[in-house]
């Protein structure tokens, strides 16, 4: 903003001196954005432990400790047999690389600098450093489509949103993690070869989407955005020869990169997930080459031209596409894997696949999920919006598109509310920066105007406009939208109209929008209240709601603060007082747990990729004991483990998740039936409960012995007494259980060894007996 | 009908015509990409004849044909006199973007080859 009357020469000195100033403030703000994406995750560790939170994160822990302890070959070529007795799993090819392979590649850099950090000291703290890094990322990618202003308004929100917080906090080793990261990249620097035309950041496109498919499943989004912009690119009239060097080269490159990583491998070319990007690559090759014949024939010509390549095209298009629709409809899934399937038909998963639909990150979420994990950015979001179209460019439909689609997404299922979340952010720091500027500028405005009160202040105005980029009316409904909230609306519209005829003055080139002085400064402090609110929010956030490990309870009472550590007690106990060999039968959510802490071989595990294993197991935990044991000496368990909240009121145990092992198990085995377990139709385990009910093993271990406690048998978690309150367990012995009876083991009794002789006789006669009716109800024989 | 045959001769003559008045280094460029898109098309033939196993050496063989297509394309776009958007970008710069992409895409063709 140099005045008209210094020299040119000094004032093009200034003016770099303030560029210098400028990228100094900028380095140091984004250095301090890091800073608060790193702290603001570090609330478990302070509040309990620096320790692994969750179920998932325990795998990708173990994996990690593989690999650094026998190298990369090795964990290539794993094949992990204490997961999935008897069947095992080879982990090589079912697990996505990405975050093992980053927390590896950081121990052994530490370690080889003399840092001698643990693999869990660096397990723990890698989500918070990826953070750091995505709100830098994000600042590129804003930048590119609007703006520095924008892009540190976007890196500052994205640092403290609490959708992304809650799956990235110290201690949350999950693929989220470096994913988002991977994503916000990728797509900045596929923006920037759209700006660009650049085949340098074509090929670091390639390559981040590449560290993308590695770390997440969700590439998948990733390589259907990017075909729908160009498409949208094309159809809208803005083909260039960059949207070309920007796409063509990503989707080959980026092909053979996926098809790389073993867990995808030729998925990459034959699932119905990468089949936009294909046809997006034919439709624009068939565009690039109608611009170039365009261009080298005359109009009447390419008219000619056109009438008889669409009439031979047409023909071939349609033997093509009826082809493609025989081989894709063949398939029962239409090609689509069951958890894509289920984003785009959200009631698919709950007819079909019923461990899919029993998670409950996969749920819908509520509308209070929507303010709770992207708070003020709901509003700010159509600000965004509208500004993204003043002007429109490739980079701002590119970031609508991206809004629009991750925000269906996150309206399916509740876990993508992660990929809605740096959408929010850079959409609401577009808004916010563009309100301040416009803000920022009527104050100057209105204070020059205010002291050099003289003629040739409207002259002054002029090269300060100038130097502004264009606005026009639509200014006027953008920056009402965003102080929508605050008081005094009415008397804001009155303002206006005077300051329409203000701005009217001094200037023919270019009409900016100018609001008068008070009216700017209480909207800056307001927008600055605004922001005060977001900073509480999400520290509340972190700290109270995103920051438990879940593996460690704790809970106030009049005498303190009491700690629930049942688990590794139990995971403990299980490593130091069984054999190494031993078998450990459970439900699919403590198996990771099993085995990286307990170090056991578990039946089933939280990767639920065999769903007849898991529906034995749900089976054999809802029948009675003695075809439960049969079960379960089938699969040679050793050790059975429950968890049972009804001492305490943990309300996530077994007995809760108990309808979910009938559904599935009778989802494979028919003599497992729903109904049998509810009394007209509610489920129930007190004296009202069905026979049924009260004889399952589930009921049985979790309650055995539990009326010792209070001597009623009160549960706490359901709230009444239980049913059956004195039993004896005939094939099963109880081992261990916890201090606060979370979890408890017990062990399978191995079958007698011997008969008493004068029984003999009578007893192998009821043995065959037993044995044929046996026959006839159990399934395994 | 007779018309049509004759716009068509007419349309054919127009853009060879055409096409003739290109530079020659962008005709070298076209020729490299008829070259390459041939070579895919051998190798799809030779895949019908004689099934796809292994599956990963015939889309390494495809794809890196394709890819070497496609950035010789993109090379031929930022070189090309005519074309506005890439006025200030030096030949040699584009030349050198081509080199170091089709480094990496046939990097990955040799790990995926198999």
């Amino acid at each position: 903003m140099a005045e008209p009357e210094v020299s040119p020469a000094a004032a093009s000195g200034g003016g770099r001196l303030r560029n210098a100033f400028g990228g100094v403030l900028c380095a140091i703000t984004l250095l301090l954005i890091g800073v608060v994406a790193f702290s603001i995750r570090l609330f478990s560790v302070i509040k309990y432990e620096s320790v692994i939170h969750e179920f998932d994160p325990y795998f990708n822990f173990r994996v990690t400790q593989f690999l650094s302890k026998n190298g990369i070959y090795e964990f290539w070529n794993w094949f992990d047999d204490r997961t999935w007795y008897p069947l095992g799993r080879v982990i090589g090819g079912t697990v996505y690389p990405g975050l093992t392979l980053t927390a590896g590649t950081i121990w052994w850099l530490l370690n080889s600098l003399n840092i001698p950090l643990s693999v869990e000291t660096v397990c723990v703290f890698t989500a918070p450093i990826f953070s750091a890094n995505a709100s830098w990322a994000t600042y590129l990618l804003t930048k590119e489509a609007k703006g520095t202003g924008a892009g540190l308004m976007a890196a500052a929100i994205l640092a403290m949103v609490p959708s992304y917080i809650s799956r990235s906090v110290a201690g949350s080793y999950d693929n989220e993690a470096v994913a988002i990261f991977a994503l916000i990249f990728t797509f900045y620097l596929y923006v920037k070869t759209l700006n660009t035309g650049s085949l340098f950041y074509a090929t670091l496109n390639a390559l981040s989407y590449f560290y993308m498919v590695c770390s997440w499943g969700g590439y998948t989004f990733i390589i259907n955005l990017i075909p729908m912009h160009v498409l949208l690119c094309i159809v809208t009239g803005r083909y260039s020869s960059r949207l070309y060097i920007a796409y063509a080269p990503l989707v080959i490159l980026g092909t053979l990169l996926a098809a790389l990583v073993p867990v995808v491998g030729f998925n990459a070319v034959m699932t119905s997930e990468h089949f936009a990007s294909f046809l997006v690559f034919i439709i624009l090759h068939v565009v690039a080459l109608v611009y170039y014949i365009k261009g080298l024939l005359t109009p009447r010509l390419f008219k000619v031209a056109m009438t008889l390549v669409i009439s031979v095209g047409l023909a071939v298009c349609f033997a093509v596409v009826a082809i493609l629709v025989a081989l894709v409809a063949s398939s029962p899934t239409k090609g689509w894997s069951g958890r894509s399937l289920s984003l785009l038909d959200p009631t698919y998963a709950s007819k079909y696949i019923p461990i899919i639909a029993s998670v409950s990150e996969h749920q819908p979420p509520t509308w209070p999920s929507y303010f709770m994990d992207i708070n003020v950015l709901a509003f700010l979001i159509p600000a965004g919006i509208i500004s993204c179209f003043l002007p429109l460019s490739d980079a701002s439909s590119f970031m609508v598109l991206y809004l629009v689609t991750a925000v269906y997404f996150s309206g399916v299922m509740v876990r993508l509310m992660l990929v809605l979340a740096p959408a929010a952010c850079i959409l609401s720091g577009i808004a916010l920066s563009e309100v301040f500027s416009v803000l920022t500028r009527s104050i100057k405005f209105q204070l020059s105007k205010f002291f050099d009160d003289s003629p040739t202040s409207s002259g002054d105005s002029s090269p300060e406009s100038s130097t502004n980029s264009t606005k026009n009316e639509n200014r006027n409904e953008k920056s009402e939208t965003a102080p929508k909230e605050k008081p005094s609306k009415k008397n804001r519209k009155k303002e206006k109209e005077l300051a329409e005829s203000v701005t009217v003055k001094p200037k023919k080139e270019k009409r900016l929008l100018v609001l008068p002085f008070e009216l700017s400064v209480m909207g800056i402090l307001l927008l600055i209240v605004l922001g005060g609110f977001y900073v509480v929010h999400c520290v509340w956030a972190a700290a109270e709601a995103y920051s438990a490990p879940s593996i460690v309870l704790t809970s106030r009472s009049r005498d303190g603060l009491h700690v629930f550590d049942d688990f590794r007690e139990a995971y403990a106990w299980l490593s130091h007082n069984t054999d190494v060999d031993d078998k450990v039968a459970s439900w699919w959510d403590y198996g990771y747990q099993t085995t990286a802490m307990a170090n056991r071989t578990v039946i089933v595990d939280n990767n639920t990729w065999n769903n007849t294993h898991i529906a034995t197991v749900g089976t054999a935990m809802s029948s009675p004991e003695k075809a439960a044991w049969e079960i379960f000496n089938s699969l040679d368990v050793k050790y059975v483990l429950v968890v049972f909240g009804g001492l305490v009121g943990y309300p996530s145990d077994d007995i809760n998740k108990f309808l979910w092992m009938v559904r599935i198990g009778g989802g494979v085995f028919p003599h497992i039936k729903e109904p049998d377990y509810l009394r007209d139709g509610q489920y129930r385990v007190d004296a009202q409960a069905t026979p049924t009910m009260l004889n399952c093993l589930m009921y049985k271990l979790c309650y055995y012995r539990f009326v010792e406690t209070d001597g009623k048998g009160f549960d706490r978690v359901r709230g009444y007494e239980i049913g059956k309150k004195h039993f004896k367990l005939t094939h099963f012995e109880e081992v261990f259980t916890t201090h606060h009876w979370m979890v408890r083991l017990y062990k399978l009794k191995p079958q007698k060894n011997r008969v008493r002789g004068k029984l003999k006789k009578s007893k192998s006669a009821k043995t065959s007996s037993t044995l044929a009716t046996g026959q006839k109800k159990n399934p395994w024989q | 009908m007779p018309r049509a045959t004759s716009d068509a001769k007419l349309l054919i003559q127009s853009l060879g015509k055409a096409y003739a008045a290109t530079p020659t280094n962008l005709k070298i460029i076209d020729l490299y990409v008829v070259f390459v898109v041939a070579t895919a098309l051998i190798q799809v033939a030779y895949m019908g004849l004689v099934g796809s196993f292994p599956f990963n050496s015939f889309l390494s063989g495809v794809l890196s044909c394709i890819g070497t297509a496609v950035l010789a394309v993109c090379l031929r776009i930022q070189v090309n006199k005519d074309n506005k958007e890439f006025k200030d970008l030096p030949p040699e710069r584009a030349f050198a973007d081509f080199v170091l992409c089709n480094l990496v895409l046939h990097l990955v063709i040799m790990n995926f080859l198999g």
